[in-house]
């Protein structure tokens, strides 16, 4: 609440003070007048808070304070919450090497996924708490030695070299792989260890181990992934203390030496931890016996299928052949009967084509060739014959019969002529001969 | 990803929708309001839209389309918003498209596309796709998605025209989560520049001076909360004089050296309205300033220059008109110009140097003027209406649209305000037998919107004893302080530049508001207070005008406590 300081003073109060207790109504307040207030700004706000849920002034202050502190303790809670250990209290400052540096500050429970901030959050309130001037108001000991801890800790943590180093070699981080006998669920049991040596990927994102809902995609690039791990961890942390320079030179690069080789070793044996660690998970995984029975299956359904195509195929083949030999068989018999039929209908035409023939020449013949009365001259006879002759070559077999018919039972020599005559000009005017050709039929 | 992670912030803007111009504004995380420019760098984003070719144009580009395209270029159409063609005056629309009737009120028939023959925008649709430019042009410059936006609005908007607005913005994907009104949302800028939490009570004069218009508003903030007690408006007064003072100036200029007046065409006029624009804004920065203008009238080149003696003197008219507005707007708020503890010049034309001290001179000394050419610190005024936006659309991003509501309406917002200010007497200053001095300590000014509750502390009388605590509705009065005759005047201006001010009255008086006993409400006894000893005082008025004090000694228990029980509202 907001209290102004004037400076200004109350008068005092006269000596004759005639009512009754220490206050005294005289009138009430004028009437109000009802005005718009303008729904604009933080003030206004609070103010349609209050009216809204009938708080008085000093309600809504008990009731905003304590939920801004609510506020304050969600956003903080979580990394204080850790009981401390009474032992990690007692640590010497000087074995720093050998101190969880995480447990010290309260964030065991995040390690190397706790964010700057929450470590810079987090060693606030450890400082607060046991810094060696409240400890020795408090009346307490003059003993910072956990307060050095801290700032170690501090000092590690926040930079990225030395975080790193430390991570390397922050086994407490570390998830041991299951045994290959186990039985449990080994979806549960690999994740959380890959998940742990994630942490050393110089490769961002990691695969993950998955589970069974897992495509075998994703499973060969997991593994392909871990057979290829780019670690960046590195084992400087766990050299001994080289010593000063102007001690003893060779001392110190022995020591150096010593170190260098130790780290070469201890990053080999790590590597070949993490191999061992990838084969034992590939010869437990699952999946892939289920991948490899899926393809087999996969690849019996196409054999069958394909099988199952080629019989098809040859049935279809042999199908087709029989029908083509029922087929010509048909048609040869057709063939030779139409051929026959054929035969027969040509002999008879042409038997036909004779007697029709005949019927031509008794025609001319029966006519006396034209001669009128007595026996006509051989050359008129031939002429007659010759024409005759010609006509019947240039007929066809139906234009015949039709003349042949035409000439059945005519006896006058004139009708007989005229019919002839007919028949050349038929054939003239098909164009088959010539006028001229005719000596007598014209 | 991201979906995975906490909800994130609503990215809020502040929007004001202005007849000649618009600008946008957002809060930033720590707590400032920003006005952003758009995509051509103007940060005041003219309200035009211009349809040239196949395209669509806005902001400056379109303004400038109003000399060669002023058929098919669209300006000064917020004003026209939900109103009958009837009611609307077209003046200002003279020298671009020309409104129209409509069934929905009033439209523009312009070609949208070449070849495409005349169609017929109303009001409400080029709203919504100036709105929406604006908003693409925020989501430009934010690199987000807009997800709403606050917008401001004269006061003298009526319901069914912000209901309008609102709904113009939903239709070009804009959410409005509130429209405020202007002279609030000017306030609101200024507010959120103080450290305080608790802001000291003020009654504040916004002049919002336009590009088409003047409105003045009295705003009585008390406690933070704002409370307009009168408002007034004049649609014919604006930058827009200016420019015709300008215009006329220069035309008589043109005529006497060409004998053609380029007021004559449309299309000079418009090139020289254009010029006479920039030429203002310089002169509001520089005491003088050249204009150039290609081709004005038959060929002609034009080229002169004006200072800014010549200008004021051009526009004194203008200038008189808005003193003469700001005077009765307070007259409106039955209030004395020495009760104004603030005057808020905001709009772009109050860059102008002679509105500020003009207006600066009509009121005492105390009273500060927030224009840029009085107060170094003063903000922006042409962005003030969008930073305030901005602000309370910061305040309100995370409200649901119904909580919103609830705080909006007249059921929260119609409040009992106070009719007199109440306060507790104060014992007069020893030797001087002022009558000049306050006798009252006013803890809540009148206007004070109820419920309300302030604490002071008093410093203890050098005697000790009893102390009486008076409690009284207190009152102002104009008291003569006029300093014998030989004394320098300090109220008034020392020689104005132009002596056209009638200095009839040689007596000038110098008055003081003083408070005053109005009427005794209660008495309280304080017994035995020690010598020097601080004393704490609380009001506390109940929503029902139940007061209640509470006084005693800091520092010890107990003390006195008292009732007034309320009056039926």
């Amino acid at each position: 609440m907001n209290v102004v300081a004037t400076s200004h003073s109350l008068p005092p109060a006269e000596p004759e003070w005639v009512h009754e207790g220490s206050f005294h109504i005289l009138e009430q307040l004028s009437k109000p007048v009802h005005r718009n207030l303008e729904p604009v700004g933080p003030h206004y706000l609070a103010h349609a808070r209050r009216k809204r849920h009938h708080r008085t002034f000093s309600e809504d202050d008990r009731i905003v304070a304590a939920q801004q502190a609510k506020n304050v303790e969600d956003a903080d809670s979580g990394e204080i919450s850790e009981p401390e250990d009474p032992l990690l209290l007692q640590r010497d400052p000087k074995d720093w090497k050998n101190q969880d540096h995480y447990a010290v500050l309260g964030l065991s429970k995040y390690r190397w996924k706790a964010t700057d901030e929450q470590i810079k959050k987090a060693h606030r309130r450890k400082v607060l708490k046991h810094h060696p001037d409240k400890k020795a108001a408090a009346g307490g000991v003059d003993d910072d030695n956990f307060f050095k801890c801290i700032q170690k800790a501090m000092e590690i943590l926040t930079d990225p070299i030395k975080r790193r180093q430390y991570d390397s070699v922050d086994e407490s981080a570390d998830i041991d792989p299951p045994s290959r006998k186990s039985k449990a669920n080994i979806y549960k049991l690999w994740n959380p260890v890959f998940d742990s040596e994630a942490r050393f990927s110089k490769k961002k994102p990691v695969p993950r181990f998955g589970d069974d809902k897992s495509t075998k995609v994703e499973v060969e690039e997991f593994y392909n992934f871990w057979y290829n791990f780019d670690s960046w961890r590195t084992f400087e942390y766990l050299d001994e203390d080289v010593p000063d320079d102007n001690e003893n030179r060779d001392q110190k690069r022995h020591v150096e030496r010593k170190n260098k080789a130790a780290r070469a070793k201890r990053k080999t044996e790590d590597t070949a931890r993490l191999r061992k660690a990838v084969d034992d998970a590939l010869a437990m995984d699952v999946r892939l016996q289920k991948f490899r029975k899926e393809e087999r299956l996969q690849k019996d359904a196409k054999k069958i299928a394909r099988e199952a195509e080629e019989k098809r195929l040859a049935d279809e083949a042999k199908k087709k052949a029989e029908d083509e030999a029922k087929r010509k068989e048909e048609e040869e018999t057709a063939l030779k009967a139409s051929k026959a039929d054929a035969k027969k209908a040509k002999e008879a035409a042409k038997n036909a084509a004779k007697k029709n023939k005949r019927v031509l020449r008794k025609g001319a013949e029966d006519a006396n060739y034209f001669h009128g009365e007595g026996s006509a001259p051989s050359d008129v006879i031939t002429n007659v014959l010759a024409d005759v002759e010609l006509l019947i070559t240039k007929l066809d077999n139906e234009e015949l019969d039709s003349l042949a018919k035409r000439l059945a039972g005519l006896k006058v020599g004139e009708e007989i002529k005229a019919v002839l005559v007919d028949g050349v000009h038929s054939i003239v005017s098909k164009g088959s001969s010539k006028d001229g050709d005719f000596k007598v039929l014209k | 990803m991201s979906d995975t992670e906490e909800p994130q912030q609503k990215t809020v803007i502040g929007i004001s929708y202005g007849n000649s111009n618009s600008s946008i504004a957002f809060t930033g995380p720590d707590g400032k309001a920003e006005v952003f420019a758009n995509e051509e760098g103007d940060r005041q984003i003219p309200s035009v839209l211009s349809y040239v070719g196949d395209e669509e144009y806005h902001g400056a580009q379109a303004k400038s389309h109003l000399v060669r395209n002023p058929k098919t270029t669209i300006a000064y159409f917020r004003d026209f918003l939900g109103k009958s063609f009837a009611d609307i005056d077209p003046t200002n629309a003279h020298a671009s498209a020309h409104p129209i009737q409509h069934d929905s009120g009033v439209a523009f028939s312009v070609e949208e596309k070449a070849e495409s023959g005349l169609s017929t925008l109303t009001v409400s649709e080029i709203t919504t796709r100036h709105l929406r430019r604006l908003q693409e042009s925020a989501a430009d410059f934010m690199g987000k998605p807009i997800d709403g936006c606050v917008i401001t609005v004269p006061t003298d908007f009526s319901e069914s025209q912000r209901k309008l607005l609102v709904e113009a913005s939903k239709a070009g994907g804009l959410e409005v989560l509130q429209i405020i009104n202007e002279p609030v949302a000017a306030l609101l800028a200024y507010a959120a520049r103080e450290e305080t939490s608790h802001p000291a009570d003020k009654t504040i004069l916004v002049v919002d001076i336009g590009g088409t218009r003047t409105d003045a508003a009295v705003v009585a903030s008390r406690g933070g909360m704002y409370t307009l007690l009168a408002t007034q408006h004049d649609y014919e007064l604006g930058g827009r004089q200016f420019d015709d003072a300008l215009i006329d100036h220069f035309s008589k200029e043109f005529i006497k050296k060409h004998k053609t007046d380029p007021r004559s065409n449309e299309r000079s006029l418009a090139k020289l309205r254009l010029e006479c624009e920039n030429t203002k804004k310089t002169l509001s920065l520089s005491t003088s300033s050249q204009i150039s203008v290609e081709s004005l009238a038959d060929g002609i080149d034009f080229s002169s220059s004006v200072n800014r003696l010549r200008f004021d003197m051009l526009t004194k008219k203008s200038v008189d008109q808005i003193v003469a507005l700001v005077e009765s707007v307070v007259k409106k708020a039955e209030l004395d110009l020495m009760d104004i503890n603030e005057v808020i010049l905001a709009g772009g034309s109050s860059h102008t140097p002679k509105i500020a001290s003009r207006i600066n001179q009509i009121f005492p000394a105390s009273t500060v003027v927030q224009a840029p050419s009085t107060m170094p610190t003063a903000l922006n005024p042409a962005e003030l209406c969008a930073r305030g936006a901005a602000i309370q659309a910061s305040l309100i991003a995370e409200f649901e649209a119904e909580d919103i509501e609830q705080s909006t309406h007249p059921a929260v917002t119609v409040t009992p305000h106070l009719a007199k200010s109440l306060g507790v007497v104060i014992a007069a200053p020893e030797g001087d037998a002022g009558k000049a001095e306050d006798k009252v300590y006013v803890f809540l000014e009148s206007e004070t919107a109820v419920p309300a509750r302030r604490t002071a502390t008093f410093v203890g009388s050098k005697t000790g004893g009893d102390i009486l605590i008076k409690i009284v509705e207190a009152k102002r009065e104009s008291v003569d302080v006029t300093p014998p005759k030989e004394e320098k005047v300090n109220g008034v201006d020392d020689e104005d530049e132009d002596d056209d001010d009638d200095d009839d009255e040689e007596d000038i008086k110098i008055f003081k508001r003083v408070t005053e006993v109005e009427r005794v409400l209660a008495e309280a006894l304080l017994k035995d207070v020690k010598k020097g000893a601080k004393i704490e005082v609380m009001l506390n008025v109940a929503g029902d005008l139940t007061l209640t004090l509470t006084a005693r000694v800091v520092g010890s228990q107990g003390g006195v406590r008292g009732t007034i029980p309320g009056s039926a509202l």
